[in-house]
C-alpha cells in the first residue's frame, strides 16, 4: 500500500490530465484510488506504472503496451465505456447512463503480431489528426465531439 | 505453489487466481467472502519467478489469455473477470 498522500497527489494529477484531454477518471473514488495505489505499487516494483489489472513481466520493452495509460484504453472506452481496469470511463458512464462490469481482455496473448495499420481520423473543427481504430470521444485539442471527426485516410 | 485458504461452506474446489493490485480481483474476493464459500486464492503478482510461471501455466489451461481474475470451479468450469451473475449462480 502506497502512502495516502502519494495516492491523493497522483489521483489529482491523473484527474486533471484526464479532464484536460477529454478523458474522465472513474467517478467511484474509492475504486479509482485503489487503482491509483496499484499504479504506485507497480511503479515501485517494476520502475514503471504497469496496468494494475494485468500481470507485468517486469521487462519494460515487453510491457510497453500495458504501461498506463495502455494501448488498449481508447478502443475499450469506445467499445465498453471503460478501460480494462475501469480507471478511465466514457462520458456516458460518467453521466450514469451505463453500468460498469469487467470487460474482456483485448491485449493479444503473447506472440500474436500487432495490428499493422490504423485508419486516420480528422477533427473537422480544428484539423487534429489521429491514427486509431475509432475517433476519440472528444477531440483532445478543441473538445469537439466524436461525430465531428471524419475519416481522413 | 501453495494457495491461501479461506474457510467457509464447502462448494467443491474453488480456486481464484488474482493480482494484488487489481480491483476486479478484489471484488471477486469480496463476493466469495460475502457468499461465505470456502476457497483458495493466490496473488500471482506477488510470487517468485518459478511459482509465477507455474501459476501462469495453470491459468492458461483454463483461460488462454491469462487474464485476471480467473476463477476455477471443481476443476471443471472457469469464470473469467468479475462476473457477479455467474458467480452467484454457481456458488450462491
Ligand atoms: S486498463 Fe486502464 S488502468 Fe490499466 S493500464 Fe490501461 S488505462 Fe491504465
Amino acid at each position: 500500500m502506497a502512502e495516502q498522500g502519494k495516492i491523493e497527489a497522483l489521483y489529482n494529477k491523473l484527474n486533471a490530465e484526464a479532464e484536460a484531454g477529454g478523458y474522465h477518471l472513474n467517478p467511484d473514488k474509492d475504486f479509482t484510488k485503489e487503482l491509483v495505489n496499484g499504479l504506485l505499487v507497480n511503479e515501485e516494483r517494476y520502475g514503471y506504472p504497469a496496468c494494475p489489472c494485468r500481470l507485468a513481466s517486469g521487462n519494460k520493452e515487453a510491457d510497453l503496451d500495458i504501461i498506463c495509460p495502455c494501448d488498449y484504453r481508447d478502443p475499450d472506452l469506445t467499445d465498453y465505456g471503460a478501460c480494462y481496469c475501469a480507471l478511465y470511463v466514457s462520458g456516458e458512464v460518467l453521466a450514469g447512463k451505463k453500468k460498469l462490469a469487467s470487460i474482456p481482455e483485448r491485449r493479444p496473448a503473447a506472440g500474436l503480431p500487432k495490428k499493422p495499420a490504423f485508419p486516420v481520423w480528422r477533427c473537422s473543427v480544428c484539423g487534429y489528426l489521429c491514427a486509431r481504430e475509432n475517433p476519440p470521444e472528444v477531440c483532445p485539442i478543441c473538445k469537439a465531439k466524436k461525430e465531428r471527426f471524419e475519416r481522413f485516410l | 505453489m501453495t494457495m491461501n485458504n479461506v474457510p467457509g461452506k464447502d462448494k467443491g474446489s474453488v480456486k481464484l487466481y488474482a493480482l494484488s493490485t487489481c480491483v476486479w480481483c478484489k471484488k471477486v474476493k469480496k463476493l466469495l467472502n460475502d457468499l461465505k464459500v470456502a476457497y483458495d486464492y493466490i496473488d500471482v503478482d506477488l510470487l517468485e519467478e518459478e511459482a509465477k510461471a507455474e501459476a501462469k501455466e495453470e491459468i492458461i489451461k483454463w483461460n488462454p489469455p491469462c487474464s485476471f481474475p480467473t476463477l476455477v470451479l471443481g476443476d471443471k468450469k472457469c469464470i473469467v473477470g468479475f462476473d457477479e451473475g455467474k458467480i452467484n449462480r454457481e456458488l450462491g
